[in-house]
């Protein structure tokens, strides 16, 4: 169980002031939508959520101790973070990729315990990745790398999940797919999620909560109905947004 | 993950350890036989053999081994610091500030023990320059790092090619053979033994992180490693291994680049399997080339920096075509 709060928190990149006054309670077992233009600062707050960015004032606190004070091995324990971007450089396997998530439990410094083998097959089955787990990274597709991403993150068994652009590179049903599998976990490990996406339709279908950012440093954070409406919406990513409703779910879209 | 495949590589390195020892003391302009080698090692005596065998092919064996596991060692460590394929352990210009350390040593007529200390001098006068220059109010990234090593390399490049083109042809020649590389005058002591040992160890404690490392910083922060002092640790271990490695040596190129890559493909992915073959292969790669060096043309010598990259470019080329479709 774990709970994240953001206490006033500002941040910002060079002079652009990307969140004023940010407060807000992340709890175990909910999963929250990050939403916001390019460059509103979506990455630098869950990077500053998990200790690994710098911020203006404020304080993030993980099971009411300070984030800063955590050492960063026992803070991996805790927080797991999907990157945008990463994974390439040296040469290396999907199993052998997905066996790092590991890393922040391992006890021996050379012996592979077979419970941390168990675990990663485990991942590497709930995200179709038993066929190419001896396959070359480099040689992965922009999906098939994603789900290896995605999947070395559930390894990893983290008790809050800080997902940034999730669906990046994936097909619709793998969209569905790992979001199930992921929410599935979070009820399982009594785990809590926050999602960065561009996908407002996606995060409408799997987040309870939301956060939008604004242009100018201006937030919101609140239910499902209270934030995803026309207006909020359209003034956060500076364009017109309608919305219709139909099989029962709400579909955004620029006018 | 390390499994059954693994150990037999080890246990073929080893192997080949073994052999590339025995060759090298069989190879020179005298002739040993095989039980020469093993009467004169088990009953020392005052002949020639004993004389050539204990103070000419042992310590320069010994010299070429530990010279290419070094190397081998910081060209690995270097690649993942910088996570760039094209790193080895001269890219950050350390080789470059040994050879004008040398160099200038050569052109003041000195040698021996002047000449490696200010090899080594110069090496590390490098890493503390190229370190300084990258570090901005205690923070440096990688690219800055190797932005800077390239520079400061260019750098050196330009002062050895002034004190080549002034000095006199005959300090020209000993200077050719210190930046091509060559073991003829190495001597290793405890002190290289040990320095070999440390990296080695250290390598392996540190082994799960340089295997996180090498799937980028980010995801090695979010997986808890402490980078910033990471970072710094192999950036200070990669530069002394390398300087002593040319301060033995001069700067024997090929060793420190291809052997990490050779083994990667080879399936030597992970770091703990990775340090201890670099290491037995980068040894053992050089003690041969050594042994091909003196003996080609004997007896007259190559520059064994010939020979590496001779013996070392077409096998990386094989290796590479066929690993390349998997």
């Amino acid at each position: 169980m774990s709970r994240i709060d953001v206490q006033s928190l500002n941040l910002s990149a060079a002079d652009k002031v990307l969140c004023r006054d940010l407060s807000f309670s992340l709890n175990h077992r909910e999963c929250w939508g990050l939403l916001g233009k390019n460059g509103a600062g979506k990455t630098s707050l869950i990077q500053s959520i998990a200790g690994l960015r710098e911020f203006n004032s404020g304080t993030i606190k993980l099971n009411d101790t300070n984030v800063k004070e955590f050492r960063r091995s026992e803070l991996a324990r805790e927080i797991g973070i999907l990157f945008q971007d990463g994974l390439e450089t040296l040469p290396s396997t999907v199993l052998e990729t997905v066996m790092l998530g590991r890393h922040p439990h391992v006890q021996s410094l050379f012996k592979d315990n077979s419970d941390d083998i168990a675990i990663a097959q485990k991942a590497l089955a709930d995200f179709s990745l038993q066929e190419i787990q001896d396959r070359q990274i480099n040689s992965l597709s922009g999906g098939e790398k994603q789900r290896v991403a995605i999947a070395m993150l559930t390894t990893q068994s983290p008790n809050m999940y800080l997902l940034d652009e999730p669906s990046n590179h994936l097909d619709i049903a793998y969209q569905m797919d790992i979001l199930n599998t992921l929410l599935r976990r979070l009820t399982e490990q009594n785990a809590g999620m926050l999602m960065a996406t561009h996908d407002i339709n996606l995060a409408a279908r799997f987040c309870k909560k939301f956060i939008l950012l604004f242009e100018n440093g201006e937030t919101l954070c609140g239910s499902n109905e209270e934030i995803l409406n026309q207006e909020n919406l359209s003034r956060a990513y500076g364009c017109e947004i309608h919305k219709v409703e139909t099989d029962g779910r709400l579909l955004f879209f620029p006018a | 993950m390390i499994g059954i495949r693994h150990y037999l590589l080890i246990g073929i390195l080893l192997g080949l350890t073994c052999i590339s020892i025995l060759f090298s003391l069989l190879s020179g302009s005298v002739e040993l036989t095989l039980s020469t080698i093993f009467t004169e090692l088990f009953n020392p005596g005052d002949k020639l053999e004993n004389q050539i065998l204990r103070e000419i092919r042992i310590p320069r064996t010994l010299a070429a081994f530990t010279t290419g596991g070094l190397l081998a060692i910081s060209g690995v460590v270097m690649q993942v610091l910088l996570r760039n394929p094209l790193a080895d352990p001269y890219i950050l210009g350390i080789s470059g500030g040994a050879a004008v350390g040398a160099l200038s040593a050569i052109l003041l007529g000195a040698g021996g023990i002047l000449l490696t200390n200010a090899a080594f001098a110069g090496a590390i006068f490098s890493i503390f320059l190229v370190f300084g220059i990258a570090n901005k109010f205690g923070q440096w990234s990688v690219t800055r790092l190797l932005l800077t090593g390239v520079v400061v390399s260019a750098g050196w490049g330009a002062v050895i090619n002034i004190l080549l083109t002034t000095s006199s042809t005959n300090n020209v020649q000993s200077m050719l053979f210190w930046l091509m590389g060559d073991l003829s005058q190495s001597r290793v002591h405890i002190g290289h033994y040990t320095l070999l040992a440390v990296g080695l160890i250290g390598g392996l404690i540190l082994a799960r992180s340089l295997n996180v490392l090498s799937r980028g910083e980010l995801v090695a922060q979010g997986l808890g490693v402490n980078i910033t002092q990471l970072r710094s640790i192999l950036y200070f271990a990669a530069s002394l291994f390398t300087a002593t490695a040319v301060t033995i040596a001069g700067s024997v190129g090929f060793v420190g680049l291809v052997i990490p890559h050779l083994l990667r493909m080879l399936g030597a992915r992970d770091h703990r399997v990775l340090l201890p073959c670099s290491v037995l292969l980068g040894g053992s790669f050089l003690v041969i080339a050594d042994s091909l060096a003196r003996s080609l043309i004997a007896p007259q010598q190559l520059p064994v920096g010939v020979v590496t990259a001779v013996i070392g470019v077409p096998t990386f080329i094989v290796i590479l075509r066929s690993t390349i479709t998997k």
